[in-house]
């Protein structure tokens, strides 16, 4: 689904790069465009499992932490962007109440890639559900198909961006999962700030990871299990 | 008979680009060349950019000798740190010359990204 079909781009780039060579000899066209052999692999499956019992309420940290690194004004406007969101939840049968963070669940079955015209919206090979923004034209359909309201919309004209998150106007974006830092082998922002480590992050394909071993030992959920996304993110304690 | 009608449009448009002295006087930045020569760099600079950015966020397949990241790295101005600020800078002096719009950087940052850290870091 997310898969672009490459096979005419492949033919098109060795047709152009044998004409190149006709055109001007020892130069070859798009010889050069290859990149790195390894990119994300599908034996990773990037998660998280959030602690609720350690999740503090009123603390931020992570919500501020998001903020600075995507550059993302902190807003809570309908036309502001939130990338991840502290929810207060309350058992109103018992008064027993939670603080949790929810962002973008990097599903298995994302709908937001379902029902995207242009396949903007994808999941890369390791789980992490991504807007490609160059495809991206606005239409906001993965807006009203994602169940967790992950995602937001850029209603004004953008400067000064970080030159690792590339954000614009126009188009729809939501939780990264940190994907240029996880690319570097770091922890996403959030995970890094939370003062009282209640966000684990790891592979969860990696039976020896943190994370998968947690996730053997505790009991946790997916939000939402009922509609059989199966998030990568799970949560401990609700 | 078409490919002898091509090469020859070719090297006519890029000669004639290379030896006219109103051709934009750019701010290289630290400049060097680590993919192809200039030339060629101005030719097919946007079929590496297009081509990379799908690899990139499609694939994760970050490689540095063609990410337009560090291409501004070098490229940027050592005096304002970007390539799209003045007139002149690496960026804009070429694509205003040529009136091609360039929509990179209304997502893209122009700035080089030890700049911006710095930046950003200081506030």
């Amino acid at each position: 689904m997310s898969e672009i079909d490459t096979q005419r781009r492949n033919f098109l780039k060795t047709s152009v790069g044998a004409a190149a060579v006709a055109i001007a000899p020892g130069i070859m066209l798009f010889d050069i465009a290859h990149g790195k052999p390894e990119g994300a692999s599908s034996k990773v499956r990037w998660g998280m499992l959030i602690d609720t019992a350690q999740c503090k309420t009123g603390c931020n940290e992570c919500v501020t932490a998001c903020n600075k690194e995507n550059g993302l004004s902190g807003g809570t406007a309908a036309t502001d962007s939130q990338w991840i969101r502290k929810i207060e939840i309350k058992d109103i049968s018992n008064g027993r109440e939670l603080s949790l963070p929810m962002m973008c669940q990097h599903c298995e079955h994302p709908p937001c890639v379902d029902v995207c015209p242009t396949n903007a919206s994808m999941k890369r090979a390791d789980g992490i559900v991504l807007v490609d923004k160059h495809r991206c034209i606005g239409c906001r359909y993965c807006m009203m198909a994602c169940p967790y309201k992950a995602r937001s919309f850029v209603h004004e004209p953008l400067h000064d961006q970080n030159p690792d998150v590339p954000r614009g106007k126009g188009t729809v974006e939501s939780c990264t999962l940190c994907v240029h830092r996880v690319d570097e082998g770091r922890q996403p922002a959030c995970v890094e700030s939370c003062p009282n480590k209640a966000i684990l992050f790891g592979d969860l394909n990696d039976a020896n990871s943190e994370i998968a071993v947690k996730v053997r030992a505790v009991a946790s959920v997916q939000i939402r299990a009922d509609l059989h996304l199966n998030p990568g993110v799970r949560y401990q304690g609700i | 008979m078409m490919k002898i009608l091509l090469s020859v449009l070719l090297f006519a448009s890029t000669s004639a680009w290379a030896a006219d002295s109103s051709a934009p006087k750019l701010d290289i930045g630290k400049g060097g060349q680590c993919v192809e020569d200039t030339q060629w760099m101005r030719k097919n600079h946007m079929h590496l950019l297009k081509h990379q950015r799908d690899e990139t966020l499609r694939k994760g397949i970050r490689d540095e000798k063609v990410s337009l990241k560090n291409c501004i790295e070098c490229h940027a101005s050592t005096k304002d740190d970007s390539v799209i600020a003045r007139d002149d800078s690496f960026c804009v002096g070429c694509h205003r010359y040529e009136a091609v719009k360039v929509d990179c950087f209304e997502c893209h940052s122009g700035t080089r990204k030890s700049a911006w850290l710095q930046q950003r870091n200081a506030k």
